[in-house]
């Protein structure tokens, strides 16, 4: 019985292996069952240090997976009649199997750094040096995403900001910051084709920034449990071009102002 | 037997051995409730707001046969604090902590008996606040096993967080405090009450792993007891530690305000990220213990073992912020807790090369403990290396509270631990009934769960690297997600057979209690104490003083002709004759 369990431990690497390769290939059932197309520039270096890290870890699983299986076929007791090892360990190798994984793993975290860096600490300046201030506002709310537009003049809270819920439109090929809040617990913001996620926490700003790169419709996704409604919370995001986008927003206040007229008229 | 001998002896008992066990069956039982809750999960997951075929109708009336949002979240809350605070945590701790400790380090019983008992019949509020905070009309509580807040300290916020959130704050309190009595007693009974001979550095492996666990306890656990009495005083006392100001949730006004929803995040994981290592230390040393025995060699490398072991609780404490890097704490704290996350993994790889080595070389019996045993290790890599993904911080942005990071901890906390605790049961169930377990179920049951569990949890890397989202009732209303069902449904499938698979585990684990092979006193051929005790030990536990000569891992030594070499068994007269010609 010791071949096959040492078959069974075989199976492991391969089968593991084998599974990621179906998915990243894209081949039948695992068709699009791997990372979501990336619309966003700055997306592309979280998607690089994905596969960095799982061709790395690819390697470790595979090397101890494959040693595990040769030590069981080989040390066998049923087959093996030599006499065991009788050894305590070995300096030595104690301090190759820890320096050469410290120095790995301290690369790894510091190879990260500069893209955590850009994606949460070095908002997108204008021209003049000033941080870019926010395209919209969107606040998180049981279970919905409130979207508040500054409208052309750029400033939020005046009569021609645009609101919106769960419709988000942003421009293609430009440099978006959003500041997201919450209204009443915790939401997570995820918008999984950009690569994006972040928290909302009531009584804190966050903001997040992106550069689309393709248009179309993709998903908003609340990703902090927030109530029973949790999975219900989805929003929409729209890629467009400037001239769409501005049309749309004009649109979104007309619509707004007319609503608003009919709301005050029709109570009289 | 009189009606108050049998109280004495069976129910408020102060023998270790007993209140083992009693936590080892009272485990097993809410394992059994855990994974049930589990396979409710995953129907929801499969097949959403479809009737479960035959009992959909008995549990989910009111619903009319569905399982209903609401309930998801009360089903995922129950499913990890079940699964937790009253399986893992005790089995390891409670169960064999209990019954090993003083049998492996020669003492009669624990330093304070009957602080042992307590910690046990204080697991029983727990049961009851938890198991009423579940059944609790309508809705059970249902933010998580995290509650986070304002969800879970604001009554309005969710059905699940009027009574039953309070309940469970409560059960969560009796379960510390019952960890904290366990704790104190590991601690001063590993440190004074040691046979003759018994070093530190002869300690076996499973010892350290209890004693550093019980330290990372002692000084964990305040933090959260602390932080639930605040999270109680908010939503009782009307204070506001995790409230912020003007919070409207579900259209009321916070009376209260000027709080901070994050400091829970910290004062939680403060004690929760040290209790994810409570949940693996114990496990890592039994299966240590395992493996030696049955490769028949000394364990590679025990002094950087028992090192790692001390390394990994010691980097336990300042990485907390893991849990945190997209909560809206300030980024460059992400960045300090990267590093330190990306060096606890250190130890454990240094742990992973050990047993490696140790197998290296051996003589490999494939028993029952020793197919799980090598299960840990081959499933710790999966879990350990995936870990990595979530420590790189950017790449946690995008996986972080996906299926990526359930697929970890439940290679970490089931593939991982788990294995180990089926290892352990198997292993010294003879010392503990005095039979064997039946090896041929013994295989078939690790064979079919060792399947059904990767069927099950290695899909949810693929899951997570799509960004599917977890604590989702239904996920397919989203186009990113919509095509994921099929694959959701293979891995319920899995999960069916992986709870039915226990069913063997169940009946040989009652049958051999009653109709195993007896067994002697070292069935394994093992050398640490407990092995030269009768099986099952008496009160008292030894019926003679052991002498410890040695270390535990005396397998294949020159210096006798037979396999093993005990810790007990004095030296031959000639190895005596020499030493003592040194000596003078």
């Amino acid at each position: 019985m010791g071949r096959f369990w040492s078959l069974l431990f075989l199976t492991v690497p391969i089968l593991g292996v084998g599974a990621f390769v179906w998915a990243m290939g894209d081949l039948w059932p695992l068709k699009g069952h791997w990372l979501p197309t990336n619309i966003n520039d700055h997306g592309q270096v979280i998607d690089n240090l994905f596969t960095f890290i799982l061709l790395l870890t690819g390697a470790i699983f595979v090397g101890t997976g494959l040693t595990l299986f040769w030590f069981l076929w080989k040390y066998d007791g049923a087959k093996n009649v030599q006499p065991v090892e009788y050894t305590h360990g070995s300096h030595t190798l104690e301090v190759v199997w820890s320096i050469i994984p410290a120095a790995t793993l301290l690369f790894i975290a510091i190879y990260q750094m500069n893209a955590w860096a850009d994606a949460k600490m070095r908002r997108p300046l204008l021209p003049s040096g000033q941080v870019k201030p926010p395209l919209a506002v969107v606040t998180g709310r049981q279970f919905e995403w409130r979207i508040r537009y500054a409208g052309f003049d750029n400033q939020l809270g005046t009569p021609d900001d645009v609101e919106v819920v769960n419709d988000l439109h942003v421009p293609i090929n430009e440099e978006v910051v959003l500041n997201i809040q919450s209204e009443d617990v915790l939401h997570s913001f995820f918008l999984p084709n950009m690569r994006i996620k972040q928290d909302v926490v009531p009584g804190m700003q966050q903001y997040v920034w992106f550069r689309a790169n393709k248009l179309g419709r993709y998903d908003i996704v609340c990703a902090e449990l927030c109530g029973w409604g949790h999975y219900k919370m989805r929003g929409r995001l729209t890629v467009e071009s400037r001239e769409d986008f501005d049309r749309w927003l004009a649109g979104a206040y007309e619509a707004q102002n007319k609503a608003e007229f009919t709301a005050s008229t029709g109570d009289e | 037997m009189s009606a108050g001998e049998f109280v004495r002896t069976y129910v408020f008992s102060l023998d270790h051995k007993i209140i083992g066990l009693q936590f080892l069956f009272s485990t097993l039982l809410w394992f059994l409730v855990g994974g049930l809750l589990a396979l409710g999960i995953r129907w929801q997951l499969a097949w959403p707001w479809q009737d479960m075929p035959i009992i959909g109708r008995m549990l989910f009336s009111a619903e009319g046969g569905q399982i209903s949002p609401e309930f998801y979240t009360t089903l995922f809350t129950m499913h990890a604090t079940v699964m937790i605070f009253f399986v893992i945590i005790p089995i390891l701790a409670g169960a064999f902590g209990n019954y090993l400790i003083p049998l492996m380090i020669g003492a009669d019983d624990m330093a304070f008996p009957t602080l042992n008992m307590l910690s046990y019949w204080f697991m029983w509020p727990a049961f009851i606040l938890i198991g009423m905070s579940f059944l609790w009309p309508p809705y059970g509580a249902g933010n998580g096993w995290t509650s986070y807040p304002p969800l879970s300290a604001v009554w309005e916020a969710a059905p699940g967080s009027h009574w039953p959130q309070t309940l469970w704050l409560m059960g969560v309190t009796f379960v510390g405090v019952s960890s904290m009595m366990g704790s104190v007693n590991y601690m001063t009974t590993i440190i004074q009450m040691r046979a003759p001979g018994m070093t530190m550095f002869r300690l076996p492996l499973t010892i350290w792993g209890m004693f550093i666990t019980a330290v990372l306890q002692a000084f964990a656990l305040p933090v959260l007891t602390a932080a639930g009495f605040m999270l109680l005083a908010d939503r009782l006392f009307g204070t506001g530690f995790f409230l912020p100001e003007s919070n409207v949730v579900n259209n009321s006004e916070m009376a209260t305000g000027g709080g901070q929803p994050l400091l829970w995040q910290h004062l939680f994981w403060f004690y929760s990220h040290p209790a994810v290592y409570i949940m693996i230390l114990p496990a890592m040393g039994m299966v240590s213990d395992m493996i030696a025995c049955f490769a028949r060699k000394p364990i590679f490398g025990y002094k950087p073992m028992v090192y790692s072991i001390s390394g990994i609780a010691g980097l336990g404490f300042i990485v907390w912020g893991h849990h945190m890097f997209v909560s809206g704490m300030n980024p460059m704290l992400g960045m300090v807790f990267m590093v330190s996350t990306m060096m606890i993994a250190l130890p454990s790889a240094v742990k992973v090369f050990n047993w490696l080595g140790t197998i290296w070389g051996g003589r490999v019996q494939f028993t029952t403990p020793m197919l799980f045993s090598l299960a840990f290790v081959s499933m710790f890599v999966i879990g350990g290396l995936s870990g990595i993904f979530m420590a790189a911080t950017p790449v946690d942005i995008f996986i972080h509270d996906t299926y990526f990071i359930v697929a970890h901890f439940h290679y970490v906390l089931f593939a991982g631990t788990a294995m180990a605790v089926f290892g352990a049961i198997h292993f010294w169930f003879p010392k503990m009934f005095g039979r064997m377990m039946n090896e041929n179920l013994g295989k078939i049951h690790f064979f079919l769960t060792f399947l059904f569990l990767n069927g099950t949890f290695f899909t949810m890397h693929i899951l997570g690297a799509v960004g599917f989202p977890r604590r989702y009732a239904d996920p397919y209303d989203f186009e990113t997600f919509r095509h994921l069902q099929p694959l959701n449904q293979f891995m319920t499938i899995c999960a069916i057979g992986m709870v039915a698979a226990q069913v063997v585990f169940a009946y040989n684990f009652f049958s051999s209690m009653f109709f195993g092979r007896p067994c002697g006193r070292n069935p394994w051929g093992a050398n640490s104490l407990e092995w030269c005790a009768p099986s099952p030990p008496g009160h008292g536990n030894f019926d003679f003083q052991p002498i410890v000569y040695r270390g535990p891992y005396e397998y294949g030594s020159p210096e006798v002709d037979t396999d093993n070499y005990p810790q007990w068994q004095p030296p031959p007269e000639s190895a005596r004759a020499s030493e003592d010609a040194q000596h003078h």
